[in-house]
């Protein structure tokens, strides 16, 4: 066995090196199914984070990631559609992408999981990234028989479901603090 | 039973085992409102955490592993090739992978407008560069020795010399951003970065070997570095 190699902060200065032209947009602004995601990525004292990288992990509408291990084929991939975003905060911490809702995955363990889509944050002070996951305030049902959700403590459980901001999907992430987003030990 | 229909799903995930440092370091001051306080949720892996972002391959242009090579003129300082592996936790390599590296110049400055640093930017060097690994893991880049530059952690505080790497693996969960660091470095006892990881022998995995035999004479000095992602479960699991 080979060791891994130790995770570093990605630093004030990654945009050099990690550009996310044109990786806010999974699909085109006016592809049919498009919608907005936005959010503000906060510390523990509640201050924008504004050098904060978010990145996405998703799969497409029909619920299929675009990837080989990802190989059913009764499940559609369309060409174009890569299923990773990023982007770097504001200076208001803000983020945003325009991507589609994908459809449900299902779980090792037997059912779907509720549609979801995997995220990381990387910043200044995080000596390793974060990882969260955005459910959707339309799928109640599934999200409350989701095998990942349902592991989080009942009342955190609705900081993860993004809610309707004026058009637009909205979840922000809490770095720290009372309402410190649930994050993963992936 | 058909396509689609099937119950479970073994799920090969990947291996826990790690040398991250923890979230809150306090001596690494930023770390101190940022890192999340609350126990992490454990996440057995599923399709979601077992695929990951193809990507890169088609934005990797043929100059954009040589940093000394992106302007009209030759960047000053020390000339270097940074080379290596990506390998999986099996010591197997990871192939056709995006790499990215990003650095200050050899004054120590990075070309950003957050770096308030006084020393010069250097027209000839923007400081990033990105590659995919060959068919054995391998990866190559030219650049130039990147500087010490000061920060305000602590006083009198200097970051140990380093290029920032970010990789992709096979998966969501083999994502890995980290620093490479330059042997002997007189720096490395307070800087707080460096020592987050705990254990000195995971530190000496961030540290470059200089590599006489890759050293081009009368050229370049050569420093090789290996990455290891984490490694996959051996045996699917039925949960």
């Amino acid at each position: 066995m080979t060791l891994p190699t130790p995770s570093q902060t990605v630093g004030p200065f990654f945009h050099i090196g990690l550009p996310h032209a044109g990786l806010t947009e999974l699909v085109p602004p006016d592809d049919p199914h498009a919608l907005r995601l936005v959010g503000t990525v906060l510390d523990g004292e509640g201050e924008p984070v504004v050098d904060a990288l978010v990145e996405l992990w998703q799969a497409n509408r029909e619920g299929r990631y675009a990837h080989p291990e990802d190989d059913r084929e009764e499940v559609s991939l369309e060409p174009g559609f890569g299923g990773f975003g990023r982007c770097g905060t504001d200076d208001s911490g803000g983020y945003g992408f325009v991507t589609v809702k994908p459809g449900p995955v299902r779980h090792p363990a037997g059912g779907m999981q509720a549609p979801h889509i995997g995220v990381s944050v990387f910043a200044r002070g995080l000596l390793k990234r974060v990882v969260t996951r955005i459910y959707f305030p339309d799928e109640r049902e599934a999200n409350e028989s989701d095998p990942v959700l349902t592991s989080v403590e009942p009342e955190r459980r609705a900081s993860l479901v993004a809610r309707d901001d004026d058009g637009a999907l909205r979840f922000d992430i809490h770095l720290q603090g009372d309402r410190e987003t649930p994050f993963f030990d992936l | 039973m058909e396509r689609g229909e099937r119950l479970t799903e073994a799920i090969a995930g990947y291996r826990r085992e790690n040398a991250d440092p923890p979230y809150l370091y306090p001596d690494y001051v930023a770390t101190r409102t940022r890192a999340p306080r609350r126990p992490l949720i454990p996440l057995a892996h599923t399709l979601s955490e077992v695929t990951g972002p193809v990507y890169g391959h088609e934005h990797v242009g043929e100059l954009d592993h040589d940093l000394t090579r992106q302007h009209e003129g030759e960047p000053l300082g020390e000339r270097m090739i940074l080379h290596g592996r990506v390998l999986d936790g099996d010591g197997h390599p990871v192939r056709d992978t995006l790499i990215e590296i990003w650095q200050a110049n050899a004054a120590g400055r990075y070309k950003h407008h957050v770096d308030r640093h006084p020393a010069p930017l250097d027209p000839s060097f923007s400081g990033a560069g990105r590659g995919v690994t060959d068919g054995d893991g391998r990866y190559r880049f030219i650049t130039v020795k990147p500087g010490a530059y000061p920060w305000r952690n602590h006083p009198n505080a200097w970051r140990a010399a380093h290029i920032h790497i970010s990789l992709f693996g096979a998966a969501f969960a083999t994502r890995l951003v980290t620093q490479m660091y330059f042997p002997g470095d007189p720096l490395f006892f307070q800087d707080p970065i460096f020592h987050s990881v705990r254990d000195s022998r995971d530190r000496d995995r961030m540290i470059a070997r200089f590599d006489h035999d890759r050293t081009v004479p009368e050229w370049a000095l050569a420093y090789e570095f290996d990455l290891v992602l984490r490694g996959r479960e051996a045996t699917p699991m039925v949960h």
